[in-house]
């Protein structure tokens, strides 16, 4: 099993729904995000090329943020997905600085917080929350070992990017172009 | 055009705008494990070397500064977490490919072994101590046995906490700066150099400050060269490390990197130790201090702008 996702620029309009979906899920604290959006924009007006993009954690193969943790406390579970253990996180930063995606942040109880594919709705067999309440259905979300899975269609039919492959983190959340 | 813009609003604090999750408590630490290390090491050097009697300073008073030091450091790094309650999960597992996890395991030894080497010479400094019970005395004979032991210990693990203060940083590839594997050494050569230099500070034997600047001066020499090395290693690697070398080549930490760390640091206690060597008297706290403050810029430094350093994204 391998848990990835794969957001359509194309369709993402910017709205941000993700990221207020993802803060009422997860009772993030105020003033933080565990996901995001970023508008790149290519060109000259009035020749302009935008592409829209939700990011959060890459849930990456290579995690460096795992390999970094002094005390296991990152670490991955089902499907790929890195998780951090609160009773076990001691607030060091670590992983915060090793992750070219700034995906992680401290949360303000001490621990390091971060996207975690909203495990708990994924294993009652839910999408996460920025996937279900995205309006333009620009997110596809499921496990790539499995040929009929949402996002192994979408990443057979459609060209798509990852972020930072050079990294070598082997990120799992794929950008349709 | 091209830029990229996050239009939902991220603050994630210490992380946005840009990356500042390690404050001075990490570099003050990098500096005092670094001096402890360097200072550790030369006195386990030349007991070793059966020249205990002749540089007494550095083998017996000097290393009194590294228990402190230690202490300090891992104070500061304690500070520093922001879980702190849960700190002790560090000593709950080894993770070899976690630096900051055999880092904290070798601290916990190296500590240790400063303050039984303290021990061992404490009347180099009260004449008259009296452990006063008997297991504490009987342990002072336990260990005096075993001091050659105790060296090699206190040798082996020095090299290792002065390798690893580097490798903390150089292990981080998200942050192009740091991830060098040339840092290791060079924090080793700056933490020997700092220890070096407490040496020459303390030191009355004008033998032994003659041969500590001897190899003060060695050590910043190759200091110098490990960091130009450094420098032809960002430049000729990839955009992102050509932009980390640029951070100090024009970039915002340029005046501060070249002044206080290469020029206060290194050349110009270079140049004086040379100069003491030439047979000039230079007073020895002039050299000594500014090695001492360019090792402690030199962290400060790189934890500053490796944070700053970053992929184009």
């Amino acid at each position: 099993m391998r848990y990835a996702m794969a957001v359509d620029t194309k369709k993402c309009v910017g709205c941000s729904d993700c990221v207020v979906a993802c803060q009422t899920e997860n009772d993030v604290p105020i003033g933080f995000c565990r996901d995001w959006v970023v508008e790149r924009m290519d060109g000259t007006y009035p020749q302009l090329e935008v592409e829209l993009r939700s990011e959060r954690c890459n849930h990456c193969d290579n995690a460096p943020c795992v390999r970094c943790c002094p005390t296991g406390a990152s670490h991955i579970v089902d499907g790929g997905i890195v998780v951090v253990s609160h009773n076990k996180c001691i607030g060091c930063g670590a992983c915060i600085a090793s992750c070219p995606y700034d995906a992680r942040y401290p949360h303000p109880k001490g621990y390091v917080d971060k996207c975690t594919f909203c495990l708990h709705r994924v294993r009652e067999g839910m999408k996460p929350a920025c996937v279900a309440v995205c309006p333009t259905k620009c997110m596809y979300f499921g496990d790539l070992d499995d040929p009929n899975s949402d996002v192994s269609l979408v990443l057979k039919k459609r060209k798509y990017k990852t972020l930072i492959p050079e990294a070598g983190t082997k990120p799992q959340l794929y950008f349709l172009i | 055009m091209n830029e990229e813009l996050i239009i939902s609003g991220r603050e994630n604090l210490m992380v946005d705008p840009q990356l500042h999750i390690w404050h001075w408590p990490i570099p003050l630490y990098l500096f005092l494990g670094g001096l402890a290390a360097g200072v550790l090491f030369f006195a386990a050097l030349f007991y070793l070397l059966g020249k205990e009697d002749k540089y007494i300073s550095a083998v017996r008073r000097v290393p009194f500064v590294a228990p402190f030091a230690l202490v300090i450091g891992l104070a500061a790094l304690f500070y520093d977490l922001n879980h702190k309650a849960y700190f002790w999960r560090l000593y709950t597992t080894i993770r070899l490919e976690s630096p900051m996890s055999w880092g904290a395991w070798t601290l916990l030894v190296i500590t240790t072994a400063s303050f039984i080497w303290c021990a061992l010479h404490i009347r180099e400094i009260f004449p008259n101590w009296d452990w006063k019970y008997k297991w504490l005395k009987e342990l002072e004979i336990f260990f005096n046995k075993y001091k050659k032991h105790l060296a090699w210990v206190m040798l082996i693990f020095a090299i290792i906490t002065g390798v690893y203060t580097g490798i903390l940083l150089s292990a981080f590839n998200a942050r192009p700066l740091w991830n060098t594997s040339v840092l290791g050494p060079l924090f080793l050569a700056s933490g020997l150099s700092a220890g070096a230099a407490a040496i020459v500070l303390a030191s009355k034997n004008r033998e032994e400050r003659l041969l500590f600047t001897r190899l003060d001066m060695i050590i910043l020499g190759t200091e110098l060269f490990l960091i130009v090395h450094m420098f032809m290693g960002f430049l000729a690697s990839t955009q992102v490390q050509i932009d980390a070398a640029h951070l100090f080549l024009g970039g915002e930490y340029t005046m501060v990197f070249w002044i206080f760390v290469v020029i206060i640091g290194i050349i110009v206690p270079g140049i004086l130790d040379l100069m003491e060597l030439k047979g000039r008297h230079i007073p020895a706290y002039i050299p000594g201090v500014l090695v001492l403050f360019g090792s402690l810029m030199f962290r400060f430094v790189f934890v500053f702008a490796g944070q700053v350093s970053r992929w184009l994204y």
